[in-house]
């Protein structure tokens, strides 16, 4: 067993951890953070990213070993109590979700679009959504969503 | 996932003493690949050795004609470094070009070149632009370091550390993306290097990266798109598999350095 140490969403926390646990398994099943999804088992969909010292990452494709002394950011981090975050406000303004199984995966991998870049094009969101897989939208609402998080993010 | 001690080394020698403790330890760089490996039971290592914070595998740094970029390095850090895009624009552009943005976020150098994935796109760059692979015991050239699908001639124990490429006059990297997984279909790194012109191809060869000696003859009599046509890959040597055919990749390759040759010469 390893003993690890990190905050989540502000909140320090230790906790002791096989080699084997997985970060995203550590954060929804000790931690209860559910937001955080599981959508495959091959580290292709997504939908587990986090932020982890504020870089976009898959919580499933680390060990929380790994995430010993790391700063870590989840979907239930981004709101201010009952404000949403400009993001997930913009997802429901544009429908940028049906079944909403993706959503905190693609909410956090367009937090690191814009953080890298406020002002992207269609093309550099396309981009940087590669790694998240939707399977109702066509990914077009999802497109305007991040658009439009741009546009509240810099208001 | 079957269980495994898991220890993170501090520095290099350490990470080695771990690796000689346990025959069956392995090393974990940014585990891009070998996490989901590891997810799916296709490993199973008595000890993972974690090599990803320690400090002497980081760090670019750009000297006499030579960018030298530390093992661990993230591939966001390649793609947006200032010091790479202004000696080797087209190793910054192949960086931006891997994975996705969660797994440049963690992906490292070292750990791609290790595992010399067939369709990965740095041991492209590595051999065209005729890198050396610093070890803690060695340094190998490129030509002497890919040895056949997810094959090196790393010995056991033996740990990249850094990789040093030599400055070239011109280069560019052309690929085509596999549409879903974004690996490549196949993928030519040119470079008009000191040591001649060097042609490099990824995702075709049924052996992984291999330079296409008829292609760099050709660009060195005439270094236009145009000396590609009328010469291809052997589609013997290509890979087949339910994505295309030999046929296809040994064209696709073709087109992909005519596109690299065409980025240089504009």
């Amino acid at each position: 067993m390893n003993k690890i140490e990190f905050t989540i969403n502000g909140k320090k926390v230790t906790s002791q951890v096989e080699g084997r646990t997985l970060l995203v398994d550590l954060i929804r099943d000790e931690l209860k953070l559910t937001g955080t999804h599981v959508g495959c088992d091959t580290s292709q969909c997504g939908c587990c990213t986090i932020h982890l010292d504020g870089k976009a990452v898959k919580s499933c494709a680390m060990l929380a070993a790994q995430a010993d002394g790391a700063d870590i950011l989840t979907i239930e981090g981004m709101a201010k109590g009952d404000t949403l975050h400009p993001i997930q406000q913009a997802f429901t303004e544009c429908h940028g979700l049906q079944c909403g199984f993706c959503t905190p995966g693609m909410i956090m991998t367009a937090a690191g679009i814009l953080k890298e870049n406020p002002d992207p094009t269609e093309a550099d969101i396309v981009k940087g959504l590669e790694g998240n897989l939707c399977r109702c939208t066509g990914y077009i609402n999802i497109i305007k969503s991040v658009q439009r998080a741009a546009v509240l993010m810099k208001a | 996932m079957y269980a495994f001690e898991y220890q993170r080394a501090n520095s290099v020698a350490e990470a080695a003493s771990m690796l000689a403790a346990n025959p069956e330890a392995k090393l974990l760089a940014g585990g891009q690949t070998y996490i989901p490996t590891l997810k799916a039971r296709l490993a199973q290592p008595s000890h993972v050795v974690d090599i990803g914070r320690i400090k002497e595998l980081t760090g670019i740094e750009v000297k006499a004609g030579v960018v030298s970029i530390g093992a661990m390095t993230l591939h966001a850090e390649v793609a947006e470094s200032a010091e790479i895009k202004k000696a080797i624009p087209a190793l910054a552009a192949l960086a931006i070009e891997i994975g996705d943005l969660q797994v440049r976020n963690r992906g490292t150098l070292g750990g791609s070149v290790a595992n010399n994935d067939p369709a990965a796109d740095y041991p492209a760059a590595v051999l065209a632009l005729n890198a050396t692979i610093v070890t803690n015991k060695r340094e190998i050239a490129a030509d002497a370091f890919f040895d056949g699908m997810f094959a090196t001639t790393l010995a056991e124990g033996e740990i990249i550390v850094r990789i040093n490429f030599p400055v070239p006059k011109r280069a560019a990297y052309s690929k085509f993306h596999h549409p879903a997984s974004g690996y490549a279909m196949a993928g030519a790194f040119v470079a008009d290097t000191a040591s001649g012109v060097r042609v490099a191809i990824t995702g075709a060869g049924a052996s992984g990266v291999f330079r296409w000696k008829d292609a760099e003859a050709a660009l060195t009599r005439n270094f236009s798109d145009a000396a590609l046509s009328g010469i291809a890959v052997n589609e013997a040597d290509c890979i087949a598999d339910l994505h295309a055919g030999a046929d296809y990749r040994a064209h696709l390759a073709g087109v992909m350095a005519k596109r690299a040759v065409k980025k240089i010469t504009g």
